[in-house]
């Protein structure tokens, strides 16, 4: 069975946005399907990441606003303070609960609802970070038969969280920040 | 220990739940949005230890006394004191400023939970000289968290990150003054809740019951569905003054609602002015 991939979620913490930085500007632009960013960020009123990111890519750059309707071709960033949540394969919900593994968003919270949403056509990454927030949504992700892709940890900044995810989830891929968007571009055929 | 929740309830069994609560006990949760409801169905199964859909059930249905705790748990009663305080600072200088030409202040806070943001509120209207001539109304569904608003007891680990908040929202004054340590808690003035009304409103199925110049609700929205939402925007229009002002959370907006064009937001913070 080949694996058609509906969602691209990528998940990271500390050293992960050199990682995005190297990785958005290769991305084709008729991506087909929406890529969604989880990343552990402190909550900033302006929100710089998003101007940031979109001088990196040719791609539509948003924050994820309350049940929004996900397009291909974008990227969406969760908004800090937020989990985001799948309420079917075209909208998102925010939710802003007690935090998972110190962190809101929770990595691992939304890569689980995207499991039981898309089932085997989701596909995660997990980038570097110092906790093991996400691991756990990866082994969701897998039990449902998506796509597990970890960076190699030698070229993590901060090497726990992929090497966590390597240790505890049959993984997919494992692969360096310059192979990453030539992967991603791969998945839209 | 679970970091996730296991799936304990499927997707129908969330149904027949709430169809058990709405014809049993009248709370009607059948528009609030499926993610979180359904995390928060299996959060209380991992921590009431049910570990079947017909054990809660059971529970549910043959113990009216746990309807309480059921409630508390599958809504989300995360607060703070001010909470973005950007949000807060607007209040201070965009807001506050139009609501003193009122000889008499109503605001709104629905959605309260445990009380944080109404003595939030109540100590910018005192540091704006309003307090004297408002009175707060601060509703939830839960009569549980809405007790413990009315103690004003809160955990002294968060004043730090409260404090900052304060600072950061406008506040000159030394932030310990509004309140008394005591161990591991502190306790808020009793003056802040002398203006503070406490009463339960289900968002769903009660209606208006009075008219103010400031309804605040913030990320309450966020866990009902498109239709819900509007439904709640229009029992807000009708419980709203003219040139009122409707505060919402970072996330959420009424622009895509039916009452748009009655509105017109007053910062980039997610506040709006009826305009007609």
């Amino acid at each position: 069975m080949v694996k058609r991939t509906e969602i691209f979620l990528i998940g990271g913490s500390a050293g992960s946005l050199t990682v995005l930085l190297e990785v958005l500007p290769q991305l084709n632009d008729d991506i087909s399907f929406p890529i969604i960013i989880i990343l552990h960020r402190k909550s900033h009123p302006d929100s710089v990441l998003n101007a940031l990111l979109s001088n990196y890519t040719d791609l539509e750059v948003c924050e994820v606003e309350d049940k929004m309707t996900l397009k291909s071709r974008c990227i969406y960033l969760v908004p800090p303070d937020y989990h985001l949540l799948f309420e079917d394969k075209h909208t998102v919900s925010l939710d802003s609960s007690e935090k998972l593994n110190y962190s809101r968003p929770s990595i691992d919270v939304t890569f689980q609802s995207a499991a039981e949403i898309f089932k085997e056509s989701a596909a995660a990454l997990l980038l570097s970070g110092a906790n093991a927030d996400g691991v756990d949504g990866l082994q969701y992700i897998k039990q449902n038969s998506g796509l597990v892709v970890v960076q190699e940890p030698g070229t993590a900044e901060v090497d726990y969280m992929p090497k966590q995810a390597i240790s505890q989830v049959k993984t997919d891929h494992v692969l360096r920040p310059d192979q990453m968007a030539g992967f991603i571009n791969r998945l839209c055929r | 220990m679970f970091m996730l929740n296991p799936n304990i309830i499927k997707d129908e069994e969330l149904e027949i739940l709430l169809t058990d609560v709405s014809s049993l006990y009248g709370y009607d949760f059948t528009q609030y949005s499926r993610a979180s409801l359904k995390r928060r169905l299996n959060r209380i199964c991992v921590i009431d230890k049910f570990t079947s859909f017909a054990e809660l059930r059971y529970n549910l249905i043959h113990h009216p006394e746990y309807l309480q705790r059921f409630i508390e748990e599958i809504t989300v009663n995360v607060t703070e004191m001010f909470r973005d305080p950007s949000f807060y600072k607007a209040l201070r200088e965009k807001v506050f400023p139009k609501l003193g030409t009122y000889p008499f202040i109503r605001i709104w806070l629905a959605g309260c939970a445990t009380g944080e943001e109404a003595y939030s509120i109540a100590i910018l209207l005192k540091e704006a000289n309003l307090y004297n001539r408002s009175l707060i109304y601060a509703t939830d569904i839960n009569p549980g968290v809405l007790e413990k608003a009315r103690k004003g007891i809160f955990p002294i680990s968060q004043m730090k990150q409260y404090s900052e908040n304060y600072i950061l929202s406008g506040g000159a004054a030394d932030f310990s003054q509004y309140y008394t340590a005591n161990y591991d808690m502190v306790k808020f003035d009793t003056d802040l809740k002398e203006k503070m009304i406490f009463s339960t409103h289900n968002l769903v199925s009660d209606s208006s019951f009075n008219e103010f110049q400031l309804i605040i609700c913030r990320n309450v929205l966020i866990y009902f569905e498109k239709e819900l939402q509007n439904k709640v925007f229009k029992l807000f229009n009708d419980s709203l003054d003219n040139f009122g002002f409707l505060a919402l959370g970072a996330k959420e907006t009424i622009r895509f609602s039916n009452l748009e064009n009655h509105y017109k937001q007053v910062v980039t913070e997610k506040i709006w002015k009826k305009i007609k």
